[in-house]
C-alpha cells in the first residue's frame, strides 16, 4: 500500500508533462486557475515568475470590522415561513375586502348576486386562509396553540383571533345565504344572516389589512421602513383583488365595482410612485435584483395597468368595454399576488442584508 | 427570587468552545451541521436553533500596541455569544402562543411544548437569536438554564467557562463588576475597551451583557436594536386609516351607484 503511495509521488513533482494539460484535456475555465497554470508553466520554462498572482476566487476575504461587522455574516435571521405564507396574504386580503364589498353591497340594496358572490368568496378565503396557516405551521393541531391566550402585542395573536372572527362571520353569513336560496326567508335564517354579515364585515376591515402589520412591526428593515404605508398597501391591493374576482364572477355592469377597482388602481399607482421615490439603504431590496424586479412587476400590475385599462373601457361600446375591464381584474389578481411574494422577498433579501443592523439610528 | 445574568468578558475568552459544547450537552442540542466557513476558526457562524451558545473569532485590527499587542500583528479576539435576554424583547411580545414567558429569574423561556412553530419570533428578535428548526418546525434558542437554576444551580456555560470569561450572577451585581472590569482594563492601557448591553436602546437593556475590545460592531453587536413593539403603534394607525378608506369608498360606491336597483 505505501509502496503503492510512493510510486504515485513523482506526480506531485512539477513536471510540464503534468501542470500544463494536453490538447484536448479540460482546461481550467475560471480565470484564476487558468492564471495559476500560466505561473507553474512560466516558473517551469524560466525558473522565476515576473507577473503578479492571482486573485482567488472570493477575494477580498471578509474581515471583522465595524464596517463589516463580524466577517460580513448577516445579523438577522430570514423569516422563516414557506411559500404559504404570501399566499395567505394574498387569499386573506381578498377575502377581507369581499366581505367588506358584500356588506356594503346588502346594506345598500345592491343585487343579490353580487351580495352573494361576495359571501362566497369572503367563505371561501376564511377556510382556505387556515388551511394555508395550518400547513406552514406543519403539525394541524399546533394551529390551536394560537387561541390559547390573546396578546394585542402580538400582530400574529390579534391576526389569528381576527381570522376567526372572520371565519365565523363569513361561514355564518354564507350558511344562511343557502338556507334563503333553497327554503326562502324566515326570521331564525335572517337573524343568522345579519350576525353573520356584521360579523364578517367587523373582521373583514382588518383581516384585509392586518398582513401589513404583521410584517411591518418586525426587525426586518425593508419591511418596517414601510411600517406606515404596508397595511395601506395590503389593504388597498385587497380590496382590488375582490372587486376583480367580483367583476370576473358575472358582475361587471356593476358601476359601484369599477369605481372601486379605479379606485385601488389609481392607490396602486401611488404606491409605485412612493416606493420607487425612496432611497434610504433599507429600501434597496424593493429596487435592486430579483426582489426589485418583482416589486416593480406587481406594482405596475396593480397600479398603473389596471388603471390604464379601466379608462380605455370607459370609452368603448358594452362589449368592448367588458373585454377592457376583464384585462384589468385578471391584471390586478396578479398584481396583488405578485406584490405579496415580492414583499415577502424582499424581507428575506433584507436580512440577508449585514450591514443595515450595523447602522446606528 | 434574584434577577440573574451573564458578563461575558471577551478579554478572558480563549475560544476554547467549551460552552458551546456544554450548552450541547446539557440540552441535548444536535449538531449544527459539519461545513466549514472559512471565517477563522467559526463554523457555527451564528446563533440559531441548535446554536445557542457561539464562540465568535473575531480577527481584527485593534488600536496597536494597547495591551500588550504588537504594533505588526493583527489581534484575535474571541467572544461567547447568547442568547441577550432582552429587558424588552421582541420575542415574547410577538409570539402568539404565550410559548416565551419571563422567567423568575429575569431570562426569557421558551417553552417547547407550547410552540407553535409560527415563527413571528424569528422576525422580532433584532439580536437573530430564535431560530426555527427545519425538521421539528418549532422555534428554539437559550433557555439561560431555566431548569439548572431552578435548580440553584448556574448555567452550563457559565459553569465550564475554564476562564471566567463568562461570569453569571445577580444582574446589579454583575454590572458593578463589568464596571470595575472595565476600569482595569483601561488602566491596564486597553483604552479599546466597550461594554454592551443595549440600554440605550428600546431593547432597555439585556441580560447578556458584554465587554469586548474596539467597537462593539465588529462582534455583530447591533448599535441600534430595537425591539418591534415600537412599531405598532404607526403600524395599526396606517390599519385602521385603510379601513376607513376601504369602507368609506366602498359605502359611497355603491351609494353613488344609481343603477344598483335597476340590475
Amino acid at each position: 500500500m505505501f509502496e503503492e503511495e510512493t510510486s504515485k509521488a513523482p506526480r506531485l513533482e512539477p513536471t510540464a508533462a503534468v501542470e500544463v494539460p494536453a490538447a484536448g484535456s479540460p482546461v481550467p475555465s475560471t480565470p484564476s486557475e487558468r492564471r495559476l497554470l500560466e505561473i507553474r508553466r512560466e516558473a517551469e520554462e524560466t525558473g522565476t515568475v515576473a507577473g503578479k498572482g492571482f486573485r482567488p476566487p472570493g477575494a477580498p476575504f471578509p474581515t471583522a470590522s465595524p464596517e463589516t461587522g463580524y466577517y460580513r455574516i448577516p445579523l438577522l435571521h430570514e423569516p422563516p415561513w414557506t411559500w404559504e405564507i404570501p399566499l395567505y396574504f394574498f387569499v386573506g386580503g381578498a377575502a377581507g375586502a369581499a366581505a367588506v364589498v358584500g356588506s356594503i353591497a346588502r346594506y345598500t340594496g345592491a343585487r343579490p348576486e353580487l351580495v352573494r358572490d361576495a359571501r362566497w368568496i369572503a367563505a371561501a378565503g376564511s377556510i382556505l386562509s387556515p388551511a394555508l396557516l395550518v400547513s406552514d405551521l406543519g403539525k394541524p393541531m399546533r394551529f390551536l396553540n394560537m387561541l390559547r391566550v390573546f396578546k394585542a402585542q402580538s400582530p400574529m395573536s390579534v391576526g389569528a383571533w381576527t381570522l376567526v372572527g372572520f371565519s365565523l362571520g363569513s361561514s355564518a353569513a354564507v350558511f344562511a345565504q343557502l338556507l334563503v336560496d333553497r327554503y326562502g326567508p324566515s326570521f331564525p335564517v335572517r337573524l343568522i344572516e345579519h350576525a353573520g354579515q356584521a360579523m364578517s364585515l367587523a373582521f373583514g376591515l382588518p383581516f384585509s389589512n392586518y398582513t401589513g402589520v404583521l410584517i411591518g412591526a418586525t426587525v426586518i428593515p425593508a419591511w418596517n421602513e414601510n411600517v406606515d404605508e404596508l397595511p395601506f398597501y395590503f389593504g388597498m391591493s385587497g380590496l382590488s383583488s375582490a372587486v376583480a374576482l367580483l367583476e370576473l364572477m358575472g358582475h361587471h355592469k356593476s358601476r359601484a365595482l369599477d369605481v372601486l377597482g379605479l379606485g385601488a388602481a389609481l392607490f396602486g399607482c401611488w404606491e409605485l410612485l412612493r416606493t420607487e421615490g425612496r432611497n434610504r439603504p433599507a429600501q434597496e431590496p424593493l429596487k435592486h435584483g430579483l426582489s426589485g424586479a418583482l416589486t416593480r412587476l406587481g406594482g405596475a400590475l396593480s397600479g398603473p395597468l389596471p388603471a390604464a385599462m379601466r379608462l380605455v373601457s370607459l370609452f368603448k361600446g358594452t362589449d368592448r368595454s367588458w373585454t377592457w375591464r376583464k384585462a384589468a381584474a385578471f391584471t390586478s389578481l396578479a398584481g396583488a399576488l405578485l406584490t405579496r411574494i415580492a414583499w415577502v422577498h424582499a424581507g428575506h433579501v433584507s436580512a440577508r442584508d449585514w450591514r443595515l443592523p450595523l447602522e446606528t439610528l | 427570587m434574584a434577577i440573574t445574568a451573564f458578563l461575558t468578558d471577551s478579554t478572558l475568552c480563549i475560544g476554547c468552545k467549551a460552552c458551546e459544547v456544554a450548552c450541547k450537552e446539557w440540552n441535548e442540542i444536535g449538531d449544527d451541521g459539519f461545513e466549514w466557513s472559512g471565517f477563522s476558526y467559526d463554523n457555527t457562524c451564528k446563533l440559531g436553533a441548535s446554536t445557542w451558545r457561539h464562540v465568535k473569532f473575531v480577527e481584527h485590527t485593534p488600536e496597536p500596541g494597547l495591551g500588550g499587542n504588537a504594533p505588526e500583528l493583527g489581534s484575535w479576539s474571541f467572544s461567547s455569544d447568547v442568547c441577550k435576554h432582552c429587558e424588552r424583547a421582541g420575542c415574547l411580545e410577538a409570539c402568539p402562543t404565550g410559548a416565551l414567558v419571563r422567567t423568575e429569574f429575569g431570562g426569557v423561556f421558551l417553552q417547547p411544548d407550547v410552540c407553535n412553530g409560527c415563527g413571528y419570533c424569528v422576525v422580532a428578535c433584532p439580536f437573530g437569536v430564535v431560530e426555527r428548526n427545519r425538521d421539528d418546525g418549532r422555534a428554539f434558542k437559550c433557555t439561560f438554564c431555566y431548569d439548572r437554576q431552578k435548580a440553584g444551580l448556574e448555567p452550563a456555560c457559565a459553569k465550564t467557562c475554564p476562564t471566567e470569561s463568562i461570569r453569571f450572577g445577580e444582574i446589579g451585581e454583575l454590572r458593578r463588576a463589568a464596571g470595575e472590569r472595565m476600569a482595569a482594563l483601561i488602566e491596564r492601557g486597553m483604552k479599546d475597551a466597550a461594554f454592551y448591553d443595549a440600554s440605550n436602546t428600546s431593547v432597555g437593556g439585556t441580560h447578556a451583557m458584554f465587554i469586548v475590545r474596539g467597537d462593539p460592531r465588529t462582534y455583530n453587536l447591533p448599535p441600534s436594536p430595537q425591539v418591534p413593539t415600537v412599531f405598532l403603534k404607526r403600524a395599526w394607525r396606517s390599519s385602521a386609516l385603510a379601513a376607513l378608506v376601504v369602507l368609506g369608498g366602498t359605502i359611497a360606491a355603491f351609494l353613488a351607484d344609481g343603477s344598483r336597483r335597476r340590475c
